[in-house]
């Protein structure tokens, strides 16, 4: 891996195939695009805090200009520790209802019934927009009733029972909202002889809160889970993770946004389907797939943070290593939701926007399921298309 | 056409426009002429350094007192040229707490607050400070802009009555019964010849004095002493960083506006090579060695260019390195000292002392032609500075360009208000680096003097910044061909002499990233827009 200089902004030779490649550019003008917000507007930033421009907090935190970066320079990086070190917007209430996944989590598991069928209603939802300033077309991911943690607590001495153990980090989204992913994954972990066991303490990985103005609250988190991970590395347990945003969280923006040392745990974080392929790959391990499984035809989006990790390659591999499933890959490109970006009323437009070219081609795929890697991306393509969408470990785990 | 004026003043460098802006100020009517374009010679080939004089206190007491009275002016009536960084003299291991007590002392004696400080204070007031460092000294230098210092007093020059002419060569002195009454000229742009009158000729040629005072059978002895810098992509430090020794190579890092500067060297250089300065491996060396000393950091920055002046020394004594000659103001009458009448040089001096350096050449032609009006320049601000706090809200743009908003102001002070930044056309950005707009452009080249993209850079930044040009300079030649009804083969012609200009001060530092900007250039302009010649240029 090369190093960065301190200096990477200067690695910029002016290109500009970020901005080409940038959604926000592309549906908002008053977006400067990444060039201008990133190492051309750190280099004036330089000379005082007048040069500044709040612009840049249109940016989505997707890492494609990274992605599209022929020069190595961390635009992303540059663009949102900007924003950290000198953004006037405090965050409000809404801010802190969408940051806080974990402390919301777990007080909706409890009564979920009643917030599913609350925030489903459209009077409700228009409060919401009024007093939150979230916008009331948005709808929310279902809350779902215990938690996933609390599943697998009971499944301890089961899952003890496999020789091999991993360490699973499921995220807020499986604990709170879909704990049937987690179970898919367990299931998998298990069909390939390993144990799932917890963290000995997980956190919100802290995406929500550094987006929102959380800093000192992200790094919190981020110190009890790189505690935990380490913890967990010296019992040389592998860390695998369902959500490829926690996994680049916990990977790189612990490092680069939040100036955290996760060097050493770094590389014992993997995700799922990366891990389950090279599992695969090497030959030594096989899966039983059912033997009358229906035929499926599945649409692969790939995420923006898979795309950075450079693991979209992992997920698709791993599905076509299932019979009768066909894929289709869709052109890569973000869906606009980017974690709570379009939640706010502000960004409604512009996530839509952004996503549109998405949405046609996935109804253009004639595919029965979508498949992505990230929990975000579902809500938006389930709210703004007819199809469902699965995580490619849940299409993996139906065909055993 | 009247061609007769009080004064022609010759030589359009910070000098040679403060006694331009002197002369009209007083009601004498002024013709300033230069060769090529304001600030080209020795006025925008330095640091960009406000002095405070500390540099000078210990081997040139008077020298270090006009620079700390011309600094505390030019605060003044320059606001939008001068930046506050502050200054440190900083001692390394290597060097000598002993000289740190007689620097502090002698600063005292000039009038420069000189005040130790911690090294830990230090590298907390400038974090980029080497932290080997075992003495500090505070003292007020800063930055200043030679550019716009230049295009301000020739723009106020102008609003009180003078005339300007750039791209015109004197070609003659007109000499009348031993007295010089004005010249022949020739424009360089259309081939037209003029000639001039006026009571005084000024000689503010700077190094090229010499030849001008030639045409008047004058002998000036002039040593030229070449001194190279190097650019660096962006503010590495925002403090002045100098060595607290004898001044040698290398030892001054000044940030000025959205870079950093190290420099100088000194070396004699003959006069033929005056018009060429081509910076050498060896001073390129010398430059990072020594900036690495100052802010350790200059290993890993990027060096956007070289470029080199040459310091119009007069002469004194036989020091091959020109650098204990006094940089003292030489003001020549030449009536008195050559019998030739109707003549002046002014001449020495610095960047510093330009504004006093014109005060005594005016108060000089005052008393040749009788006039009894005093100087008013210590006092009267700048355009650009006249209402300094007004400023932020004089400029009309929208919410969503910030920074190009702060560097418009930045650039031309409350002036800003009369560049046209009012719809999504003009705003649009030339220059992305330097956050330079199309209205910005239209104003230098409506008001500003600005005949061709080399002189645009002068005034508005356009292709200083990273880039050096790749992105900018065919939009700007673009707007240019319309703005100044360019023909597209004038354009081109332009935008080649341009890209070339640019390359020349590259390809000294032509390594790591500044080689891929480069060969983005190359790629840009002669791949794909076909500046067939730019290989050659290069």
């Amino acid at each position: 891996m090369k190093q960065y200089s301190e200096h990477n902004f200067e690695q910029c030779t002016k290109c500009t195939v970020c901005t080409v490649y940038c959604p926000v550019a592309a549906v908002n003008p008053l977006y400067p695009g990444p060039k201008q917000a990133g190492p051309d507007g750190e280099r004036l930033r330089l000379k005082g805090v007048a040069y500044y421009d709040p612009a840049i907090e249109m940016c989505l935190n997707c890492k494609r200009c990274e992605v599209a970066c022929p020069s190595e320079v961390r635009i992303g990086d540059i663009i949102h520790s900007a924003r950290i070190k000198h953004s006037t917007k405090r965050p409000g209430l809404r801010e802190f209802t969408l940051a806080n996944t974990d402390l919301v989590g777990s007080v909706a598991t409890v009564v979920a019934p009643v917030v599913n069928a609350t925030l489903g209603l459209k009077p409700v939802r228009k409060v919401v927009e009024g007093v939150m300033k979230i916008d009331h077309r948005r709808i929310f991911p279902k809350y779902a009733f215990g938690t996933f943690e609390g599943w697998l607590k009971g499944q301890r001495k089961a899952q003890a029972l496999y020789a091999k153990q991993l360490a699973y980090f499921h995220g807020c989204y499986v604990n709170y909202n879909n704990p049937d992913l987690g179970k898919a994954f367990v299931k998998v972990a298990n069909a390939l002889g390993y144990g799932v066991q917890l963290l000995e303490k997980e956190k919100c990985c802290g995406v929500a809160l550094i987006s929102n103005g959380f800093v000192e609250q992200a790094k919190k988190q981020a110190k009890t889970n790189i505690k935990s991970i380490t913890k967990a590395t010296e019992q040389k347990l592998k860390v695998v993770a369902t959500s490829s945003t926690c996994t680049f969280t916990l990977r790189d923006e612990y490092d680069h946004l939040l100036g955290l040392d996760n060097s050493a745990i770094r590389d014992n974080i993997d995700l799922a389907t990366r891990f389950i392929y090279e599992l695969l790959a090497d030959g030594n391990q096989r899966l039983e797939f059912k033997s009358d499984a229906p035929h499926l035809r599945v649409a692969y989006h790939s995420a923006c943070h898979m795309e950075r990790m450079g693991w979209t390659k992992y997920s698709i591999e791993l599905l076509k290593l299932i019979p009768n499933v066909e894929l289709v890959q869709l052109e890569s490109q973000c869906c606009g939701i980017a974690g709570t970006y379009g939640f706010k009323k502000e960004n409604y437009e512009t996530s839509q926007n952004i996503g549109e070219p998405l949405f046609k081609a996935i109804e253009a795929s004639e595919c029965d399921v979508v498949s992505t890697d990230c929990e975000t991306c579902k809500w938006q393509i389930e709210m703004s298309t007819s199809k469902r969408v699965l995580h490619p470990i849940e299409i993996l785990a139906s065909y055993l | 056409m009247n061609n007769q004026y009080d004064v022609i003043i010759v030589g359009g460098g910070a000098t040679g426009a403060g006694v331009a802006r002197d002369c009209a100020l007083r009601g004498i009517r002024a013709l300033l002429i230069e060769r090529a374009d304001i600030a080209t010679g020795a006025t925008g080939r330095n640091h960009g350094l406000l002095h405070s004089g500390a540099r000078y206190a210990v081997n040139d007491r008077e020298s270090a007192e006009e620079c700390i009275k011309e600094n505390m002016i030019l605060r003044r009536i320059a606001s939008h040229c001068v930046e506050d960084t502050g200054g440190l003299f900083i001692t390394l291991p290597e060097d000598s707490l002993e000289f740190q007590a007689k620097f502090i002392d002698a600063c005292r004696a000039a009038g420069i607050g000189a005040e130790a400080i911690d090294p830990k204070q230090a590298l907390a007031l400038e974090p980029s400070v080497n932290p080997t460092l075992i003495g500090a000294v505070k003292v007020p230098d800063g930055s200043i802009d030679p550019f716009r210092l230049t295009a301000a007093n020739v723009l106020d020059a102008q609003l009180h009555g003078a005339k300007v002419l750039t791209y015109t060569l004197v070609e003659q002195l007109i000499i009348e019964s031993g007295k010089v009454v004005g010249v022949k000229t020739l424009n360089t742009l259309t081939g037209e010849r003029g000639e001039y009158r006026a009571q005084i000729t000024v000689n503010a040629c700077g190094i090229w004095g010499r030849d001008l005072a030639a045409k008047a059978g004058v002998t000036i002895n002039m040593l030229p002493a070449k001194g190279a810098l190097l650019v660096f992509g962006h503010r590495v430090n925002n403090v002045v960083i100098n060595r607290c020794r004898k001044p040698a190579d290398a030892d001054i890092l000044v940030p000025g506006d959205s870079i950093t500067v190290i420099g100088t060297t000194s070396s004699k250089v003959p006069f033929d090579q005056c018009d060429n300065m081509v910076v050498t491996a060896d001073e390129v060396d010398l430059l990072l060695r020594e900036g690495c000393m100052l802010a350790p950091a200059l290993e890993h920055t990027r060096i956007l260019r070289a470029y080199a002046g040459v310091r119009p020394l007069v002469a004194s004594d036989d020091d091959p390195s020109g650098r204990s000659v006094s940089r003292g103001i030489v003001v020549l009458d030449h009536a008195t000292r050559d019998g030739v009448d109707g003549f002046i040089t002014i001449t020495g001096g610095k960047l510093m002392t330009y504004r006093l350096m014109a005060e005594w050449t005016v108060d000089l032609i005052c008393k040749k032609l009788g006039v009894a009006v005093g100087c008013t320049t210590a006092v009267a601000p700048l355009p650009g500075s006249a209402e300094a706090e007004k400023v932020s809200k004089s400029c009309k743009c929208s919410v969503h360009c910030v920074s190009a908003k702060a560097s418009v102001e930045n650039r031309h002070g409350e002036r800003a208000k009369d560049i046209d930044n009012s719809t999504a056309a003009k705003r649009a950005l030339v220059c992305e680096c330097e956050q330079v707009s199309v209205g910005e452009v239209e104003y230098a080249v409506n008001c500003l003097g600005v005949k061709n993209l080399i002189d645009l850079r002068r005034r508005t930044r356009v292709g200083m910044g990273t880039c050096q040009g790749e992105l900018c300079a065919a939009r700007a030649a673009s707007v240019m061909s319309e703005v100044a009804g360019k023909s597209a083969a004038e354009a081109k012609a332009d935008l080649k002499s341009f890209i070339g200009e640019r390359w020349k001060g590259m390809s000294a530092v032509a390594w790591g990233d500044t080689l891929r900007e480069g060969e983005l250039l190359s790629w840009l302009y002669d791949g794909v827009c076909d500046l067939s010649n730019l290989k050659e240029q290069k």
